[in-house]
């Protein structure tokens, strides 16, 4: 249990320590607030009265795109997902478009979305949509092929009909995967929300941190990233969360460690 | 009263490869069979024809008197490894697989409870399967294929993988479990004492490709003692089907 409180705690105090060192440094060698602002001073920007409320509204604003996008992107990935592996030969046929599609630097699809749909809110969720879709499918791909073959040819022994191998084996089989490649397209938002305000539209952290680099507004450009890493963190940490709490049947060696050792 | 399984003159090839060259076997209602032959003999591929899983080049399958000719669900099975889903619960596993044979999920629960009491195993009715020892598995493994409502019960070397206590409590658990509800039964097993202990009859197999050698009726009565192995006869038996494997064994490959 010490361990473990411990090992919370110390990237925390890594944090704190880096902190310090450049609040230190930066008064020290009197850096200039456009060049590097230090933390206490981005803090004091960020709570400006005409600064904070801004702040707010364009992480609302991302918050909500980036959780579109992702709902999108994860519920077509499992969708193709499950119809390639359904789909006899569909398997075989998909995997080189499956690549090629994420060999397209989605920069270059940019301006693609915008002529094709407009400068509205439709090509930024299509983006996010389409970073986030890659790995879910990937990992969802693997998860329902990867199956213990013991398993396999237990339910096909006993009369188990494809049906009930997808819904009973395969599809449970791939949860966990599942989860992996949503961790994956959870990051994977966040980033690609950001760009694509960077490159349209009138709201967003993304939107913000242009408009602030802009206007030679450094200290916000440093308020807005950080709230975007925050935001990333957090949900790396809900993706993570989500899966214990569904996959619970897996043995968690960590858990029972962390029991044998308090009793 | 047809036979529990019919197996007539069954073969079957993997490429050029024979596996199986004629075989010949039934089991009775109620009858207790089993299946022993060198290693890579051809055991499990028979089980595999046997439940619709291969197709068989030649021959005919009976089961419950139904032509069964690469027909699958037909049969009750315990395989090697416990093949208990990790996402279903010890209770869910038993219900999944009368389900599957087509058990109405009520009385599929009724039953999964009720003999996971009987066997003592009752605390363990919602425990995930990795929470058991691989003993108590085989035990789920077992009631599981004991509660189907087929006839014919396929136990495909179901200790091959337990220590060797585990495995004579495992023998002995089954020996009592088995007498009280008698259903026909093949297992496929290389242990000639196993066999004598369990079995009514004892079908040696050939090395591959396959072929009956030669059938033995195990003449010891019913309740079977677990020390079975003191009687003379048992010592007897077990040197003349030991005789009958000798060569194929010395000759014999990779298990199977």
């Amino acid at each position: 249990m010490g361990n473990k409180r411990l090992s919370g705690w110390l990237p925390l105090a890594v944090i704190a320590l880096i902190a310090a060192a450049w609040e230190a440094a930066v008064r020290m060698f009197a850096i200039d607030p456009y060049i590097l602002p230090s933390p206490s001073a981005i803090v004091r920007e960020a709570m400006q009265p005409n600064v904070w409320p801004r702040l707010e509204m364009h992480t609302l604003a991302t918050v909500r795109r980036t959780l579109t996008g992702l709902a999108l992107g994860v519920l077509a990935g499992v969708a193709l997902a499950a119809a390639i592996h359904l789909i006899p030969g569909a398997r075989r046929a998909s995997a080189p478009l499956l690549v090629l599609s994420q060999s397209v630097p989605y920069i270059v699809l940019v301006p693609l979305l915008l002529i094709w749909l407009g400068f509205g809110e439709e090509p930024k969720i299509v983006l996010i949509a389409l970073v986030c879709f890659f790995p879910v499918t990937v990992a969802m791909l693997t998860g329902l092929r990867e199956c213990d073959p013991a398993l396999r040819g237990y339910l096909a022994m006993i009369g188990a009909d494809r049906r009930t191998i997808f819904t009973k084996l395969e599809l449970p089989n791939a949860v966990p995967y599942l989860f992996s490649g949503f961790r994956i397209a959870a990051a994977y938002s966040v980033t690609t929300t950001v760009a694509a305000e960077w490159f349209g539209g009138g709201s967003g952290l993304g939107y913000y941190i242009k408009l602030s680099y802009s206007g030679f507004e450094t200290a916000r450009v440093f308020a807005g990233t950080i709230i975007i890493i925050a935001f990333s963190m957090l949900m790396y940490g809900l993706a993570g969360l989500a899966e214990r709490l569904v996959v619970r049947w897996r043995p968690k060696t960590e858990r029972r460690g962390g029991d044998g050792s308090g009793a | 009263m047809a036979p529990a399984l019919e197996v007539r003159d069954v073969a079957m090839r993997y490429g050029d490869r024979p596996v199986l060259g004629g075989v010949t076997l039934r089991v009775e209602d109620g009858e207790f069979v089993s299946l022993i032959g060198p290693s890579g003999c051809g055991k499990s591929t028979l089980l595999k024809v046997i439940g619709g899983l291969e197709q068989a080049e030649r021959g005919e399958i009976y089961i419950e008197g139904r032509p069964a000719n690469g027909r699958r669900g037909l049969i009750a099975y315990m395989p090697q490894q416990p093949s208990l889903l990790p996402w279903r619960t010890v209770a869910g596993n038993i219900e999944l697989a009368l389900g599957i044979a087509g058990v109405p999920r009520a009385e599929a629960r009724r039953l999964a409870r009720d003999w996971l009491g009987r066997v003592g195993l009752a605390e363990y009715a919602n425990a995930w399967p990795h929470m058991l020892s691989g003993g108590m598995q085989q035990r789920v493994s077992f009631i599981r294929a004991l509660l189907s409502p087929r006839k014919l019960m396929c136990l495909d070397e179901p200790f091959g993988a337990l220590d060797a206590l585990t495995r004579q409590h495992m023998q002995e658990w089954l020996l009592s479990i088995w007498e009280e509800n008698r259903r026909a039964v093949l297992l496929v097993t290389h242990s000639i004492e196993e066999a004598l202990l369990l079995s009514d009859r004892i079908v040696v197999l050939s090395a591959r490709p396959a072929s009956v050698l030669r059938e033995f009726t195990v003449p010891f009565g019913r309740p079977r003692d677990p020390k079975l192995w003191k009687v003379p006869a048992f010592a007897e038996l077990r040197e003349a089907i030991h005789e009958l494997l000798k060569p194929a064994e010395a000759a014999g490959t990779a298990s199977g």
